[in-house]
């Protein structure tokens, strides 16, 4: 494994986010007529550092071919390239053992993969019987899921029979655990639940909860898309079966995702995808399966992406990720103050950085308390060089449950600034001032 | 780029002062369409007598856009044979599609031209044609009932107009 030296931004004195600034490109150029580029939609994806662009192009240049099946030089660069990354991963997330890090496209599709598995077990032997659901049992979501971790498991509950529920959340867009305890019972099959809400910003109190799963025998899914790239996170310590992460929000390419699972448990969940890659032995009548990750990895992966994000995992790794939590729950922290001085604005989530994260979203009215709508919001502030996302953030339950038609989210990552903020605060006034004259 | 392209004072007026806003009775068909990446939200219901359009009414919730392009709308098709209206329908969808280069006659579309600058911003586009394509959907569904309900299944997937998600409600423990 390789060890990282530390950024020169973390190194001198705390964390210098101008130096960090430094390594994004893009987040010098400018937009429209000369405005400096103010990027608050790193919930949507994160910029790429230099260190990731250089890692795919240095890969196309000097390594590219097809891993795992040749014995010529560059397909075992290529191959030890792509398995370096799964390394870097293992280590990045605390996990034991390298077989238990799968590689997908995104978040999506590894929530998928276990959702699918789940439906697949009646096709496999006793060994499966913990994936194995049906009518009678159920499936526990949360109410502030993506929809990326929402409608997979409404798709297996129709596949199965098996029964959807969800733990509802709080006025202060908490999770409500008052009903825990029936939520979560003899019936539940698998709870799969956000560990920090990409609209609300929420950090979840993912342990309780996993120690209410294990008390009935319910495995784990943490859709880990909005922590993974912002804190540390250590599987061992959260004691979930499953996290799924995506990589474009940490810094790596799109296309590369990952599913980490226990191992026992990957040893016997049944495949998704069957193809090249996947097998250990086929004839016309049937196949074996490999056994993990590659039974999980069928046909030819996203190679560069993965070594882009082994890139990224390194970059990460160099400032730290509780030099990166650090300098996120600051700036999340001062816009929350800053955006309470924005007459008219409620925040739709908790509304201090105490178990929070820097994806805030809110809502504005005009001087006579009527709404302005998000996409005008978002308008007037691109007119601004500034980039939010409005809607529903994929997560459309939410905006139902708080009476809401969509929000603007403000997001940060590794790279905001307070100035980027007081921007934002600036701008706002300024969308305020156009729709109230 | 220029701001004031899209927010036109004859948008920012309609938006504050909506023409033939709220549902009314009696109606012929009634639909309901949403623009699901941005929550945008349009019921609308049309009475059609002797092939002129009598009424349209509905309520709605979005932005700025959609909001001004629901009022401008009705206005414009009400009392307008259908297939004058339908016309205006394609005019306007032709001026929308035309990515800032074309200026549309104002004789014709009237207020409905100050929504030309909107037509530069992709991602806007499909707030300005919210109302106009539940009004086509409604009246198809007024004037034939059996044709609306045998191509309800392409309407539902037109791009403009994508199937809401739907969710379900939570069950009771
Ligand atoms: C919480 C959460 N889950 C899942 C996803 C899905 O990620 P991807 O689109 O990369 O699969 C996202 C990103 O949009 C997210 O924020």
């Amino acid at each position: 494994m390789t060890v990282t030296e530390p950024h020169p931004a973390v190194l001198a004195s705390g964390y210098d986010v101008e130096q960090v600034r430094k390594d994004f490109p893009i987040l010098s150029r400018t937009v429209h007529d000369n405005l400096p580029l103010v990027y608050l939609d790193s919930a949507a994806t994160s910029q790429k550092p230099l260190a990731v662009l250089d890692a795919e192009r240095t890969y196309y240049e000097r390594h590219n071919a097809n891993v795992h099946r040749g014995i010529h030089v560059l397909a075992e660069e290529a191959t030890a390239l792509y398995e370096a990354t799964r390394d870097k991963i293992a280590a990045f997330i605390g996990a034991t053992d390298r077989r238990e890090v799968v590689f997908t496209k995104n978040s999506t599709e590894a929530l998928n993969l276990v959702a699918y598995a789940m439906s697949n077990a009646e096709t496999t032997g006793v060994e499966a019987a913990r994936f194995r659901v049906g009518p009678g049992d159920e499936i526990v979501i949360t109410e502030m899921e993506h929809h990326s971790n929402l409608v997979p498991w409404q798709m297996l509950a129709r596949r199965t029979g098996a029964t959807l529920r969800w733990i509802g959340l709080t006025d202060d867009g908490r999770l409500d655990l008052a009903d825990l305890d029936s939520i979560i019972n003899d019936r539940t099959k698998v709870v799969s639940m956000v560990h920090q809400s990409n609209i609300l910003g929420t950090l979840n109190p993912v342990e309780r909860i996993v120690a209410r799963a294990r008390e009935v025998g319910a495995l784990t899914v943490l859709d880990g898309s909005q922590s993974v790239p912002h804190l540390p996170v250590d599987v061992t310590t959260l004691g979930v079966d499953f996290l799924a992460f995506t990589g474009h929000k940490m810094c790596a390419p799109t296309g590369v995702g990952v599913l980490w699972g226990r191992l026992e448990l990957l040893e016997v969940m049944p495949p998704f995808l069957g193809g090249g890659e996947m097998i250990e032995v086929v004839t016309m009548e049937g196949s074996t399966y490999a056994p993990p990750p590659h039974r999980f990895e069928a046909g030819t992966p996203m190679i560069s992406q993965v070594v882009g994000l082994g890139a990224a995992v390194d970059y990460l790794s160099a400032l730290g990720m509780p030099a990166v939590a650090a300098h996120e729950h600051a700036i999340t922290a001062y816009a929350l103050d800053a955006l309470a001085s924005v007459p008219g604005l409620r925040i739709i989530g908790p509304p201090t950085a105490e178990a929070r994260g820097g994806a805030i979203s809110f809502v504005l009215t005009d001087d006579t308390g009527r709404n302005i709508h998000p996409h005008d919001v978002g308008q007037l502030l691109d007119e601004r060089g500034i980039a939010v996302r409005v809607g529903h953030h994929c997560a459309r339950p939410v905006c139902l449950r708080y009476g809401i038609p969509a929000t603007t989210r403000a997001s940060f990552h590794l790279y905001s600034t307070t100035a980027e903020v007081d921007a934002l605060v600036e701008g706002l006034h300024g969308v305020r001032r156009f729709f109230s004259k | 780029m220029n701001l004031d392209s899209m927010y036109q004072e004859i948008i920012l007026d309609h938006y504050r002062n909506p023409l033939h806003r709220g549902l009314r009775d009696p109606f012929d068909a009634e639909v309901h369409h949403v623009n699901p990446t941005c929550g945008d939200e349009v019921t609308l219901r049309v009475k059609v007598v002797d092939g002129v359009v009598e009424d349209v009414s509905y309520e709605s919730e979005g932005c700025s856009i959609s909001q001004a392009s629901a009022s401008v709308m009705s206005d414009l098709v009400i009392g307008k044979k259908v297939d004058d209206a339908l016309e205006l329908e394609r005019e306007f969808l032709a001026l929308m599609q035309s990515r800032g280069t074309a200026e549309g006659d104002e004789e014709r579309l009237e207020d409905a031209v100050a929504f030309a600058g909107v037509s530069k911003y992709p991602a806007r586009v499909k707030c300005a044609l919210l109302s106009w394509m539940a009004w086509k959907d409604a009246t198809a569904k007024a004037v034939d009932p059996a044709a609306a309900a045998a191509s309800a299944s392409v309407s539902a997937t037109a791009p403009a107009t994508p199937a809401a998600l739907d969710v379900p409600e939570q069950e009771k423990p």
